[in-house]
Order: structure tokens, then sequence, then C-alpha cells
């Protein structure tokens, strides 16, 4: 059997998967976007069993339910089909999201608010780790030989295009309310957890009118199907050593670039450059519009030149090009060079007052433009203790001069739009041709299985402990700040190395074996 | 080429457990019930050095394959693996 579909028929195939996909991604994702709103809602910190809980919807959800979502529903789709699973993972998913946006908050029910948040914030981990090899195995096994690379790299697509939609969709809500209301116990927050059930109703619909893989309708038709793929998968050494040679070899570089490139970098330029959030997402929104296309353009360039040499390309340049690209963020947010190079512009003052254990707290917020158009608002704070006439001067201490919200002047901010577009690119050159290299690497009767564990162990391991042991790194050597960026450049120069000397460039002309 | 293959095994059977020891003392050195940051908490430090240790067991494998040479030589096709 043929395993190339019409040309109508494949774009109906990818449609279907993509569509599927790109929501399960943006689900997963908008949970992580507003965790702050979420953490307050759910999870106060004064309860230490709902911060606990916290940690655990955290950093469970995606380092040990994502690669156990990978065995099980890789499991299922060896044994039962591709279009089946992957139908539940999203029904799994889009049921968890929606659910969430609809859990009461902590103030009404108290503890169940946290525990119920946290169960469906496992299942979203869960769907997930068992979507993504279904939707690379379903598309490929049906795309013709030599154009693999390219038609899996539109299922490439969707993990930048969900981050996207979830960016966009998110500001777009928090745009058109106050941040009361938006933060509010039944407030605008929710509406992107809300939206999600209809974006996975329009979605099922179209993933039940597609047929199962033609490869595998095949192998069950001949009763060839593995009746234990995990067995067959990891206990059998010639199959084991290519799921561990595409963890090290591939998987693990192509998580930490992955993630540097859309997730450290937001969160860097939130963080330690005190971007405005609506500027720092914009960024962010230009540039992956900017960079998805070369998803598709490395997809079917690997079909040309072989996926290795592609790939291993985007890990070597995200070696040499992190620290540069990272530390102009830096110097181009340093306020205090603003201050002392460009003549500055007083804009407005607000202050509040607040009391603290008896004493008055002033808090005083003004806001500064330099001549050539960037901003940034200074808060001081000043005390007046209780029973004395003493005003603890806290502003007159540097130090104590917290700078937010700066605004970058357009071409800085046209010159960071770029940066980050390189490092999508990147992005796209690691992970725009994985999903067909993937499926070449495996055999169609545990292809599922096989290539879903090292993937999420890649992606959601590797690529999510950037953060943490970014954290871990920069306690360490507080002198560097950024000193987090050595985790994924020595991930991605290790994978480079094992990748260079272990992977062979070949592009298998026949996934019907 | 097949020597570098198998010379590299001996490193990645190294560099798995040395993986492990740096977050087993990360931990240690971190691990605060007073702090405030993530690497001051111990749940996170269990949820990672228990899904750290397979995978690094996962590198000393892969290492002993390669110093095994199982990859001088990477199949041709799905039946060398089926087989």
């Amino acid at each position: 059997m043929a395993n190339s579909s019409q040309p109508s028929g494949i774009w109906k195939v990818i449609t279907a998967s993509s569509v599927g996909t790109l929501i399960e991604w943006y689900d997963f994702y908008i949970f992580g976007m507003l965790a702050k709103t979420i953490s307050t809602q759910f999870f106060p910190e004064t309860n230490s069993t709902a911060a606990l809980l916290s940690t655990l919807a955290i950093f469970a959800a995606g380092f040990i339910v994502r690669p156990f979502g990978a065995l099980v529903f890789g499991r299922l789709g060896d044994l039962i089909g591709r279009k089946y699973t992957f139908l539940l993972t999203l029904v799994l998913m889009g049921g968890s999201t929606f659910l969430i946006g609809c859990v009461p908050g902590y103030k009404t029910i108290g503890i169940a608010a946290p525990l119920l948040v946290l169960l469906l914030r496992l299942l979203q981990g869960l769907a997930l780790g068992g979507e993504y090899g279904g939707a690379a195995t379903y598309v490929a096994e049906h795309a013709p030989p030599g154009r693999r690379g390219y038609y899996t790299s539109w299922i490439q697509t969707t993990a930048t295009l969900g981050l996207f939609v979830a960016l966009g969709i998110i500001l777009l809500v928090k745009q058109n309310m106050t941040d009361a209301a938006f933060n509010d116990e039944w407030g605008g927050w929710r509406y992107p957890f809300w939206i999600s059930i209809l974006l996975v109703i329009v979605s099922i619909y179209i993933r039940l009118k597609m047929e199962e893989s033609p490869l595998f309708l095949k192998l069950k038709s001949e009763g060839k199907t593995s009746k234990n793929p995990l067995r067959d998968s990891f206990r059998n050494r010639s199959n084991f050593k290519m799921v561990l040679l595409a963890l090290f070899g591939a998987v693990m570089g192509q998580g930490v670039i992955w993630y540097t490139g859309q997730f450290y970098a937001q969160s860097f330029l939130e963080t330690k450059c005190s971007l405005d959030f609506e500027q720092s997402r914009t960024i962010m929104l230009w540039a992956i519009a900017f960079g998805t296309p070369f998803f598709l353009v490395f997809g079917w360039l690997s079909d040309k030149v072989g996926r290795k040499w592609i790939m291993l390309a985007g890990m070597l340049a995200g070696v040499f090009l992190y620290r540069p690209i990272f530390s102009e963020f830096l110097s181009d947010t340093n306020s205090k060079n603003w201050v002392q190079t460009k003549k500055m512009q007083f804009v407005n003052e607000n202050a509040s007052l607040s009391f603290h254990q008896g004493d008055s707290v002033v808090t005083t917020s003004a806001r500064y433009k330099t001549e050539d158009g960037s901003e940034f608002t200074r808060v001081t704070t000043d005390t007046a203790r209780s029973g004395t006439n003493i005003v603890s001067r806290i502003s007159s201490n540097e130090a104590a001069v917290i700078i937010i919200n700066k605004k970058v002047n357009p071409a800085t901010y046209f010159k960071f739009i770029f940066l980050v577009w390189i490092m999508i690119v990147l992005v796209t050159m690691v992970y725009g041709p994985i999903a067909a290299f993937l499926v070449e690497l495996f055999p169609t009767k545990i292809r599922y299985t096989s290539m879903s564990l090292p993937y999420h162990i890649g992606n959601g391991v590797f690529g999510g402990l950037v953060p943490f042991i970014g954290l871990l790194l920069s306690t360490t050597f507080p002198a560097d700040p950024l000193v987090g960026l050595w985790y994924p450049i020595g991930v991605a120069a290790l994978c480079f190395i094992i990748g260079a000397v272990y992977l062979n460039n070949k592009i298998d002309k026949n996934v019907n074996d | 080429m097949n020597n570098l293959k198998k010379i590299l095994g001996l490193v990645w059977m190294v560099v798995a457990p040395l993986v492990i020891i740096t977050l087993v003392l990360g931990a240690i050195t971190y691990i605060d019930s007073n702090g405030k940051k993530d690497i001051n908490n111990p749940i996170i430090w269990i949820i990672i050095i228990s899904i750290f240790t397979p995978i690094a067991i996962g590198l000393m494998i892969f290492g002993w394959y390669a110093f095994k040479d199982d990859y001088q030589k990477l199949p041709d096709s799905s039946i060398e693996i089926t087989n």
C-alpha cells in the first residue's frame, strides 16, 4: 500500500492534525502565561498545602506527566491506531482546559480549588504527552516519500503558532478591560480557557471525519501490529539504542533551543530587562509571525539535503549567538545608561499611601521619557515610622529604587524583534525537520511509542528546566546576569557533538516498514 | 570516526553520574525551608532528581552501547530493528 495521499487528501490530513495540535499547545500555554493570576486565585501563598499543590501543578505536569502521557498514549496509538488516540488526547486536553476556567476560586471553595486545578493540569500534561507523536506520525504516514519533511513541518508550526494564539488572545482580552476586571475571581483571565472549548469542538469535528493512517491499517489487516509496544520499544536493544540516539543526539538540544528562543527570551525581557508587558509580548508576537514560515522552509530543505545538519546547525548557532543576543537586550534596556547619556523628560507622577504594622508607607511612581522616546517608571518608597516623626527616606538609597515598565524607543523595539526573530529562526531549524527525522528512525508498529518518549523528555524536561537551572546558576554565580544561558548552551553543545558523531544524514525513503 | 564513537562512549558513561552528583549537591546546598525561590523548594528538587536519574542512566547505557560498537553502523531499514 502506498503511503502517499492525493494532494487534496494530504492537506485535509495536515489541517486536521495541525489544528488539533495547535489547540493543545494553546491550552497548555495559557496556564503558564496566566500563572500569576491563577496562583492568586487558586494557590494562595498563605496556605502551605496550596503552595505545595502549586509547585506540583507547575513542575510535575511538565516533567513527569508529559513523558508518562507519551508512554500511555504512544502505546495506545500503536495498539488501537493513531486516529482514535489523538482524538482522545484532544478531548482530554480541551475538557481539562475548559474545566480549569470553570473551577471557583480558593476564596469560594477552599482547598478543593487548588486540588481540582492540579488534577486538571496533570490531565493537560498527560494529553499533551500523547498528542504530538500521534499528529506527527499520522501526517508522516500519509506523506509521499521525498516530501515528508515539508508536510510534517506544518505540524511543527503548531507549537509556535499555539504560543502566538495564546499570547494574542490574552493580550486582546487584557487590552479590553481593567487589570482589576481581568484578575477578578470570575474575571477576564478565564476567557482564554473558555474559548478553548469552541476550538476543540471544531477540531474534534474535523478529526472525526478523517481516516486511520494507511500504514497502520495495513499492519492491522496483516496482524502485524505490536502486542506490547512498550516492550518492543524499550526492551529491544536495536530499537532502544535508536531511542537513546534520538534523545541525546537530537531532541535534547532541540528542547533547549526551542525553550530559550520562545520562552526564556520573553521571561528575560520581562524580568531581567523590566520591559513593559505589552511591549515584550508584541516583540514576541512579531518575531513569531515573521519566523514561523521558516518551519516550512527548513522542513522542505530537509527533504533535499537531509535532516541532520540543519538541526545541528541550529544548535551550533544557538551556542554562539545566545550570549551576544541576550547581552544586547541587557545593554539596550539599561536605564542607568539612559539617564547618564540622554536628556530626560518628566512625564507624570503617582503616589499611593498604605499602612504596614502601623507605619505609613508612601510609594511614588514617577514616569520619565528620554529624548529618543524610551520610557521608564521609577518607584520609590518612603516610610513614616509609627509614633515618631522619622521618615525613612528609602528612596535616597539607589539600591532600593525599582525601575519598572521600561519602554524602549522604536529603533530598539525593531532591533529586539529582529534579535528574537533570529532565535525563532534557530527554533525553526532544530524543530522544523525533527518530526520527519523521528518518524524515519522507528518502525511503523512501535513508531508512536518510540518517538513520543524522547520528544517529550527533550522538550518537556530538558527544555522545561531552562528557567530552573537558569535560576540555580544565577544564584550560584550572581556576578554574571547571563550565567543562566550556560545551561541551554551546554546542552545544545553536547547534543551537537553527539549528533555530529553518531547520527547519519540519511533520509529514509520508506517508512512503510 | 569509529574509534571516536567508542572513546566518547566512555565519556558519556562518566558524564552521566556526574550530572546526578551535581544535582544532588545542588539540592543539598540550596534546599532551605526559609527560602522563597524555586531552588529552595525540596519538592522541586525531588521531582527533578527523580526524572533526571533515569535520563542519566539512559546516557550511561548510550555510552555503553557506543563503547560496544552498537553505533558503528545505524540500521538501513526497520527490519534490522524489529528482527
